[in-house]
């Protein structure tokens, strides 16, 4: 953008002013702005043009005026200019579109991730720290936040327009989207895709606080386990450490730094794993399977919910070393703090 | 320049002594402009039911990607022969259509008639085997729903000579894609066989009025153009069977 | 006919015309013989009552919408039955009366004309197709009375599958029904314009209104059928729980997207391209000059309908498909746009050195040009990825499509009735009041819309039956507009009726346009033509048509 700062900074504010424009609060807004006005001046000109003609023509050859018509059969030249300039035109909004585009969809890589789940009609947002919220997200500023979301039921689609993001949040598989955040303050959340009787009541805020005031945040509204310490719980309670247990001759791989490496499968092929992959194995495994495995693992399909399948999921991510999972190997009946039961044989546990 | 409105009879009444059937539709200028008519609408017409096969088909190629394993394990659960047979049936009807169209236009009613009532009882008998295969799945809870059984997948029956089981079990997971391979096969087919008993509906009536002569005397647009759909329902099935029934199938498997 | 008046309109004298003594609307009586009649004529006005009769059951559906949302409360009514108003909206609006329209009212009566034929290839699957249309309305009809449907005209799956409980399967099967009548309806134009052509009228002395619709027919016949299937598969898998799209089972939702979005993007051009045809033929006649670059026009025409067929996708842009398709789709998209701008500007240019008008179906015209264009550019907003994340699924999106569909075809519809209502009904309607409704629907349109656009790109979302209060204002403005809009498209109404009794005699050609329509009596004769006629001219050839004129002598019925 070569225009003088000052221009832009009034344009858009004034306009903000007048409940005509959103606010720009995140570091995409200024360029989504840019191509929206190189947009909109190319629909004026193109309008004027063809007004300016439509208009020009209709004064000059009324019927008062000219009052016999010329026949003109075409014109190449004319059809090559108005066949190439718009071709032009659009192209340059394919480019900048697509440029733009790729920029909104790769997140740096250390952007904070936040798991949000849609559900008829709120959203549940999950801080890695344990913090839950609901219809809210809070965020700091000068940070890229990732949002990796899924829905529980039907499409939704969650947008934060003076962020300029938006993602559709599908049943049955992650989406992402990121931000930046530039200026604290609170901006709409909205579910964009409809989704059914409470579609418009599926609305939020993002709750944009300074570095400082976010540890504050996260600090008091934590709500005592992170999402990965649910998770350990599960692992353990749901019997995965029975097989993931990360001896030399357990049955499942050891999923210790696993996340995040490129996996080699059965089948041959290299996977990166991700949170999509990590979820999809829970629930798929018989399409996932780690080389030299047997396809032993059962479905937990209908058995976690999406919530469960997240807790899970920052486990794995967190999960360094096994020491704690094989210590939960005969602890994982019960939550609480076990009596003397010595760590023995594994297996103990059901499935 | 000539005024528009000129009359044209004249050019050609010579050559096409005006041999006006009763089924000349009085918006066309000739016979032959009918019949050319008639026919280009039949091909667009089968045009469209490709494409709306082609959804189907599109869905089917996708899901058969994904779910390889359990999309051979469900195609094993169809009866070959059944299939072979049907298969057989349809093709045979569609050589009785030809033979029907040949009949027509050579004038014979008699064997017209009679070609008719083989395709349509040809048509009647690929019905009925797919009555039978649908009523097998129905006993064996492969419909898809809440009934829909996927223990044969995981713990498939074993060869009583080998003692092995006689395909490779699906972990369950994969096992419930099957459905989705049984939803595919009943729409496909179901769709097929609906446009079956369209056919056979107006096989019916399309005998009744050959029986009456209205196809032995130079008409036989309805005819041909019938045999045009018979065929395209013919040909959608010998698309649907190495689809459907015979996924993986190496010899001696 | 003065060299100085301001005014083409050339009729016969009022005080002894009267109506041919026989055309198709006397030729036989009694309404089993409408009811059962194979003249295109009487098809097309059959079909034109009863979109008629849709069209103002969609807008007051409308009407109630924009009542919604004059205040950011959900208060006029409760939030399910608001998700059904603009399901119906939708439902009504594109596949009862958008798809069908120009089609099948317009087209119908004057394709087998222009080309020089008796009627079309097919009569009888002619008048099929309206019984195909009244029955799959009266789905929808059932649908809307039984308690309504609520999924959105898009059908989205897995709600519409899984999570309501409203009567979709009616619904889907009527709209089901209606795409058969648009799939027989394309078919007989493409039998037609292929088989029935008079001696001497080659593809390139056809009037554009045959290749526009020619190309719409292409896509009707194409891109319905996949629709059809995939409405089954959704009604199957609420009825017997076949289930292709339910991730439960492993299906994927996104693939009924995919579907659903390969018919309903043609869709859009099949809406659009009929109505550009209609806008030749006007600029064309008022004019008076041969429409610039017809080759362009026609070619351009074919290219919208081809590239129409690749670009479904970006209607799901941030639905999930990996970034090399949103890549292609893009692209692809941008392309398509190229061949409507060429299209306007060659609409443009025939003005130049012409001798203009400004009857009523100029200024509808006129009224498409500058609408479409503004409506065409916002899909190229829509079209660029980046941009697309923030615009999508919001009322930039609502804004778009009313732009081209209600500022653009609308137009172009009422643009059409207008200009061939003298020859459906040999009547002419009252000029002042036809101007008065055409600027009124303008400006109602225009204040209902633009304000949508804002609304948009601030963030509104779609389908949202309440809204934060810092919208409100906008909302107001649009609702205004919407007032003045639906008193636009009333008047037609009335003034149109009443020209079926009042109206001045319209005579053979009171536009003096060419096309072979306007060579015979208003209203026509149930055969068209006395005798089948020979072209050996070009297409809108205006000295051909002053030749016949200062030969002929005019006399009416």
């Amino acid at each position: 953008m070569h225009i003088s700062p000052v221009l832009w900074q009034f344009l858009v504010k004034w306009l903000n002013a007048s409940a005509l424009f959103p606010r720009e609060a995140s570091t995409i807004a200024p360029y989504t702005d840019a191509l929206y006005f190189f947009l909109l001046l190319i629909t004026v000109v193109g309008l004027a043009l063809v007004g300016a003609l439509v208009f020009g023509f209709s004064v000059r050859y009324r019927k008062e005026r000219n009052p016999v018509a010329t026949q003109v059969e075409g014109s190449t030249l004319l059809e090559a200019t108005w066949t190439i300039i718009p071709l032009a035109l659009f192209l340059i909004c394919f480019v900048w579109g697509a440029l733009l585009y790729f920029r909104i969809y790769n997140p740096p890589a250390n952007s904070l991730n936040i798991y949000v789940v849609g559900k008829q009609w709120m959203w549940k947002s999950e801080h890695p720290g344990g913090q839950h919220e609901i219809n809210n997200l809070h965020v700091p500023s000068g940070r890229p936040v990732q949002l990796t979301m899924i829905s529980q039921d039907v499409f939704h689609s969650f947008s934060i327009p003076d962020f300029r993001v938006k993602r559709e949040v599908i049943p049955g598989r992650y989406s992402t989207v990121w931000f930046e955040a530039t200026t604290p303050g609170t901006y709409h959340i909205f579910c964009t895709q409809y989704c059914g009787t409470k579609h418009s009541g599926m609305i939020g805020e993002v709750t944009v606080l300074t570095p400082d005031d976010y540890k504050k945040w996260t600090d008091e509204s934590t709500s005592g386990m992170s999402l990965a310490q649910n998770g350990e719980r599960l692992f353990a309670s749901m019997g995965c450490n029975a097989c993931h247990s990360g001896n030399a001759a357990a049955r499942g791989p050891n999923l210790a730094n696993v996340y995040g490496s490129k996996l080699k499968l059965a089948n041959g092929s290299e996977v990166l794993v991700n949170e999509a992959y990590l979820r999809d194995a829970i629930l798929n495994p018989s399409q996932h399977l780690t080389a030299g495995y047997a396809p032993i693992m059962p479905t937990y399909q209908g058995q976690i919910s999406e919530e469960g399948l997240i807790d899970l999921v920052e486990f794995i991510k967190s999960l360094k070393t096994n020491y704690r999972v094989q210590q939960t190997l005969t602890t994982s009946e019960s939550n609480q703090t076990t009596p003397d039961t010595p760590a023995d044989t594994p297996g103990v546990v059901k499935p | 320049m000539d005024n528009a409105i000129v009359a044209t009879h004249d050019t050609h009444a010579e050559e096409h002594h005006h041999v006006s059937l009763p089924q000349h539709r009085h918006h066309f200028e000739t016979a032959e402009q009918q019949r050319e008519a008639g026919t280009f609408g039949m091909w667009l017409f089968l045009l469209t039911e490709i494409m709306f096969f082609g959804g189907l088909f599109f869905a089917y190629l996708l899901y058969r990607n994904w779910y390889n394993p359990a999309f051979v394990a469900a195609s094993n659960q169809l009866s070959i022969p059944l299939g072979t047979v049907n298969t057989a049936v349809l093709i045979s009807s569609g050589f009785f259509m030809a033979l029907g169209v040949w009949a027509a236009e050579v004038r014979k009613k008699g064997l017209l008639v009679l070609f008719l009532i083989l395709t349509t009882l040809s048509g009647l008998v690929f019905l009925g085997v797919k009555y039978f295969e649908y009523k097998e799945k129905w006993e064996k809870h492969h419909i898809p729903g809440a009934s829909f059984d996927v223990s044969e997948f995981v713990n498939p029956p074993l060869n009583p000579k080998t003692g092995k089981p006689i395909e490779e079990p699906l972990s369950p997971d994969m096992a419930q894609k099957t459905q989705i391979f049984f939803s595919l096969y009943f729409a496909m087919t179901g769709m097929h066989a609906l446009h079956m008993i369209i056919g056979i509906v107006l096989l019916g009536w399309l005998t009744m009025r050959a029986q009456r002569g209205e196809f032995t005397e130079g008409y036989v647009a309805p005819i041909e153009n019938f045999g045009l759909y018979w065929h395209f329902v013919d040909i959608v099935w010998i698309f649907l069977f190495p689809l459907l029934y015979l996924i993986n199938r190496h010899p001696g498997s | 006919m003065s060299t100085t008046s301001s005014t083409i309109v050339s009729l016969p004298d009022q005080r002894t015309a009267t109506l041919p003594k026989k055309n198709y609307i006397n030729a036989e009586d009694g309404i089993l013989s409408w009811l059962l009649t194979g003249d295109h004529k009487r098809i097309a006005i059959l079909y034109l009552i009863s979109i008629t009769f849709f069209f103002f059951v969609g807008g007051l559906f409308a009407g109630l919408i924009r009542l919604e949302l004059l205040t950011p409360q959900p208060d006029l009514v409760a939030s399910d039955t608001y998700n059904k108003l603009f399901t119906m909206h939708g439902i009504v609006m594109i596949f009862l009366f958008l798809v069908p329209s120009v089609p099948a009212t317009i087209g119908n009566f004057v394709i087998p004309i222009m080309i020089g034929a008796k009627d079309l290839a097919f009569p009888k699957i002619n008048l099929l197709s309206w019984y195909l249309y009244m029955f799959g309305a009266a789905f929808t009809v059932a649908a809307i009375v039984l308690g309504g449907v609520d999924t959105g005209w898009t059908f989205t799956t897995p709600l519409s599958t899984h999570y309501l409980n409203t009567h979709v399967v009616t619904a889907g099967l009527g709209v089901f029904i209606i795409g058969f009548s648009s799939i027989f309806t394309g078919l007989n134009f493409i039998v037609t314009i292929h088989r029935m052509r008079a001696p001497g009228m080659t593809w390139f002395r056809l009037p554009l209104f045959v290749w526009s619709n020619y190309a719409a027919s292409i896509l009707m016949v194409l891109g319905t059928p996949v629709l059809a299937i995939t409405l089954v598969l959704v009604v199957l898998e609420r009825t017997i729980h076949l289930g292709v799209f339910d991730p439960q089972l492993g299906g994927d939702p996104l693939l009924f997207q995919h579907l659903f979005w390969f018919y309903s993007h043609p869709a859009v051009y099949i809406m659009i391209l009929p109505g550009m045809g209609v806008i030749s033929e006007i600029m064309s006649t008022f004019s008076r000059k041969r429409v610039f670059g017809y080759s362009a026009v026609a070619f351009s025409s074919v290219a919208i309908a081809l590239f129409g067929f690749f670009v479904w996708a970006h209607h799901m842009f941030i639905m999930g498909v990996s970034n090399y398709s949103a890549l292609v789709f893009s692209l692809l998209t941008m392309l398509v746009a190229v061949p409507s701008a060429i299209k306007i500007f060659n609409w443009a240019f025939t003005m130049q050195k012409g001798s203009i008008t400004f009857e009523t179906p100029m200024l509808y015209a006129l009224a498409f040009i500058g609408l479409f264009t503004i409506g065409g550019l916002t899909g190229v907003f829509l079209g660029s990825l980046g941009m697309d994340i923030h615009l999508t699924e919001t009322y930039f999106i609502v804004a778009h499509f009313h732009y081209v569909m209600v500022g653009g075809m609308l137009m172009a519809f009422l643009g059409g009735v207008h200009f061939w209502w003298p020859k459906m009904t040999g009547r002419m309607y009252p000029e002042s009041l036809s101007k008065l409704s055409a600027v009124t629907s303008f400006i109602g349109f225009n204040l209902t819309f633009l304000p949508q656009f804002l609304l948009g790109y601030l963030g509104m979302p779609r389908r949202y039956h309440a809204y934060p209060p810092e919208f409100q204002v906008l909302n107001v403005l649009s609702t205004a507009g919407a007032t003045v809009l639906g008193i636009g498209f009333l008047l037609p109404l009335i003034y149109l009726a009443w020209s079926l009794k009042y109206g001045a005699i319209a005579g053979n050609n009171p536009w003096q346009a060419t096309g072979l329509e306007w060579q015979i009596q208003s209203p026509p004769l149930t055969e068209n033509f006395i005798e089948t006629p020979v072209i050996d001219y070009e297409a809108y050839d205006y000295e051909w048509l002053a030749n016949k004129t200062r030969h002929e002598v005019t006399t009416v019925g």
